[in-house]
């Protein structure tokens, strides 16, 4: 089924994003005037047609890959009606749909980025394993079971130098150090799927794309350890990614991959699947442990880490989606391989998730110290719509921004940090002059303050504080000394807190306060929101020169506010306004005015 | 066994919730995924069934309750027949969710403050994020995800389930 440069290869997108997109009606399409077609003899026996997980783009989804004799033609958004005519025009004809294939842009979009974790994503069928295995899948396992001590894998890892993707960039290898010399007996291995962060999603592409990587790398990791049992912890509101991974494990059950003696190496490994439940906090180690051990997932004090006591108090290495994702390729193609990516201590690849106000919103993998201005301008292809770019977002709730005047940052572990961001899990999330940086902070608070575990006061009560005084500033109501206080209070919760959600909390309100401060302060002070975000501080009016009566405005009002006689100028009653920007994003003239 | 317990619960409830037990009675951190099966089953997680089964496998009661209160994830009424989820993560706030779910509650005429409607055809229920970033913002209608959602796109496909519910 790989690209062997002969036959006919159709792939489609069918990444949660591609099934949004109508995916399973193109393939079904494929299917179809495939077999209508006359020359269906002639093509069937080299003609695959298969389901590919997340493609990157899914902003131009449901995305085609037609491959004929190795050569290769991208179709962006493909709806069941079109497939007839590719079928007909291009596979049956010879002669490409030209006006339908991705432009300019699309390859701008990957011609940067270098593949890792996601090479074999929105390549191969997720649910088969024998393409898995085709394009060398497995073999790191083989490799490290039969021919290497647990000893040597580690070095290896080590040697790459990599470094948790789940955010904390905790070297991987010293990780499994730890927990391998525990004295001998049960350990476990904990895939973290639970990516809670709003505005990430890299580990649901990449099980969904490849669920065989992770599976491959939590036997390496697994034998590196001596652990003979594994779980993954993914949340329940990827039902797709929880399907293919489920579907994965048994396959490779049923290869011998998974179970005793695997390989002949006297190995026994088995993976448990555990759903989350909806609970932010549980992508903390400890309180994920809690988790599937049944319990509130409330975090606990460390030490004892969890490589020395964690699950039913074995030794358990917990490690992220990303950071399995790219053991079968460290062990295929080794350290210094691994290590040639990337800066000085961040190596390899890492993957984004790069959304919000950016022209191309996808998954996105590039080697650790690409600067932060080509992220954005050359894959996201700028900002959309031709508005000025304001700030990214990064890491989510524990993250901080990145402003303009930092766009040249080379993304790494240390760089970001150093700017109050953080990599974080991969969230990349594009604001542009329309997003109030307040508003921003306290959209982030309020999740903290609502995931707060409640079990140290610092957490519980501060964050709530926090969104209080945000919540009052974005009303307009904001008092000249909420400024120190925002600060004073975000100093304590940080040093305070027990885990790491309460002492990352407080981070995208110190970080928008160091950025910008005259933003807070024009709300505070001038009792305005530059940004025209903030609902309290803004007022709608039509403009009368401006407005050609069509009534477009009055028909979608909600709150009943506008009224006036076709063709003539209509009015915006203030009191009845509700603010909801309707009647402002649906008239054509730009007769209604925001102040 | 209590009999309240029996009154509320339907013949073919008994069955599973004996099924639960069975399965997953010698679990060690078992009740998160019984609870999961209850909402599963129930379309929510029913009092009488956590008591029956709390009872069963000789667990505290209190102890269901704690775990089921921590997790956004359980409900403890009867949800509508229609399930609508609006994802409020940041790039879905960034790209106005927040408007959306204001059409959304009211064209469903969910009540300020509930999740359901009266007539219990419809819930609406807020989620941080279902990492379809890319594609925000996103709503998802009885599990199928509808991406890049206007305000029209919104009202049009509330339409669309109007109709389809009339209609049975």
């Amino acid at each position: 089924m790989g690209s062997n440069g002969s036959g006919i290869e159709i792939k489609v997108c069918m990444g949660t994003g591609g099934i949004a997109a109508g995916g399973e009606g193109v393939l079904g399409a494929f299917g179809e005037f495939l077999a209508r077609a006359d020359i269906q003899a002639r093509i069937e026996k080299n003609c695959s047609r298969h389901k590919v997980g997340c493609r990157g783009f899914c902003a131009r989804d449901v995305l085609v890959d037609v491959i004929i004799d190795g050569q290769r033609t991208t179709y962006q958004y493909i709806k069941p009606d079109m497939v007839q005519r590719i079928v007909e025009e291009h596979i049956i004809g010879g002669a490409p749909v030209s006006e339908w294939e991705v432009s300019d842009d699309y390859r701008a979009f990957h011609d940067r980025q270098v593949k890792v974790v996601l090479s074999d994503c929105g390549e191969i069928d997720p649910e088969d394993i024998e393409a898995y295995i085709e394009g060398g899948g497995y073999g790191a396992a083989r490799k490290a079971l039969t021919g290497m001590t647990p000893e040597e894998v580690i070095d290896v890892v080590k040697r790459s130098g990599l470094r948790g993707r789940g955010g904390a960039g905790f070297p991987t290898g010293v990780k499994w150090e730890a927990a391998r010399k525990q004295p001998p007996g049960l350990k476990y291995i904990i895939c973290n799927a639970d990516e809670g962060d709003p505005g990430a999603f890299m580990d649901r592409s990449v099980i969904e794309g490849n669920p065989h990587c992770v599976i491959e790398g939590m036997v390496v990791a697994a034998y590196a350890v001596g652990a003979s049992e594994g779980y993954v912890y993914i949340r329940a509101e990827y039902p797709l990614a929880v399907e293919r991974l489920k579907a994965a494990i048994e396959q490779a059950r049923a290869k011998g991959f998974l179970g005793k003696d695997i390989f002949g190496a006297g190995f026994d490994f088995n993976i448990k699947v555990k759903l989350g439940a909806g609970a932010f906090v549980c992508g903390e180690e400890t309180a994920l442990i809690a988790s599937i051990e049944g319990e509130r997932g409330m975090p606990r004090a460390k030490p004892p880490f969890p490589v020395v006591s964690g699950l039913w108090g074995k030794p358990t290495v917990i490690n992220n989606v990303e950071t399995l994702a790219n053991i079968p390729y460290i062990i295929r193609r080794g350290a210094d391989w691994f290590a040639s990516l990337g800066t000085e201590k961040s190596k390899g690849t890492k993957v984004f998730a790069l959304t919000g106000k950016v022209r191309n919103t996808g998954l996105i993998e590039i080697p650790m110290g690409m600067s932060m201005r080509d992220i954005v301008f050359s894959i996201g292809g700028g900002i959309e719509g031709g508005r000025k770019f304001k700030a990214v977002q990064m890491g989510g709730p524990s993250g901080g921004c990145i402003p303009e005047q930092h766009l040249d940052v080379k993304v790494d572990y240390e760089n970001l940090m150093q700017l109050g961001a953080i990599v974080g899990s991969g969230g990349m999330i594009v604001l542009d002059e329309d997003d109030c940086m307040v508003n921003v902070a306290k959209y982030f608070l309020n999740f903290t303050q609502m995931e707060s575990c409640g079990k140290c006061v610092p957490c519980r009560v501060g964050t709530k504080r926090l969104y209080e005084v945000l919540d009052r500033i974005t009303n307009g109501q904001g008092r000249e000394s909420d400024l120190d206080l925002l600060e004073k209070l975000s100093r304590d919760i940080k040093l305070s807190s027990l885990c790491g959600l309460g002492q990352t909390a407080p981070n995208p309100v110190l970080s928008t306060l160091r950025y910008f401060r005259h933003e807070y302060e024009a709300h505070i002070l001038d009792r305005k929101c530059p940004a025209k975000a903030c609902k309290a501080l803004i007022t709608y009016h039509i403009l009368e020169t401006a407005c050609k009566g069509c009534g477009a405005c009055m028909r979608v009002c909600p709150a009943g506010s506008i009224s006036g006689r076709k063709k003539s100028p209509h009015m915006i009653n203030q009191e009845l306004c509700i603010k909801c920007g309707s009647c402002f994003d649906v008239c054509k003239f730009k007769a209604v005015l925001k102040e | 066994m209590s009999e309240t317990v029996e009154k509320n619960l339907k013949a073919g409830d008994a069955e599973k919730l004996e099924g639960i037990c069975s399965r997953h009675g010698g679990d060690k951190g078992g009740v998160i995924p019984i609870l999961q099966e209850l909402q599963e089953h129930f379309g929510y997680v029913p009092e009488e069934a956590v008591n029956f089964i709390a009872d069963r496998l000789e667990i505290p009661r209190s102890h269901f309750y704690g775990v089921a209160t921590f997790y956004s994830q359980f409900h403890f009424k009867p949800r509508g027949k229609n399930i609508i989820t609006a994802c409020c993560g940041t790039a879905c706030h960034v790209k106005g969710s927040d408007r959306l779910i204001n059409i959304l509650g009211r064209e469903l005429g969910i009540p300020e403050g509930q999740e359901t409607s009266e007539d219990m055809e419809f819930t609406l229920e807020k989620v941080n994020c279902v990492g379809a970033c890319s594609i925000a913002p996103v709503i998802i209608i009885n599990k199928e995800v509808h991406g890049k959602m206007s305000a029209e796109g919104v009202t049009k496909a509330i339409k669309k389930l109007k109709g389809g519910t009339d209609g049975k």
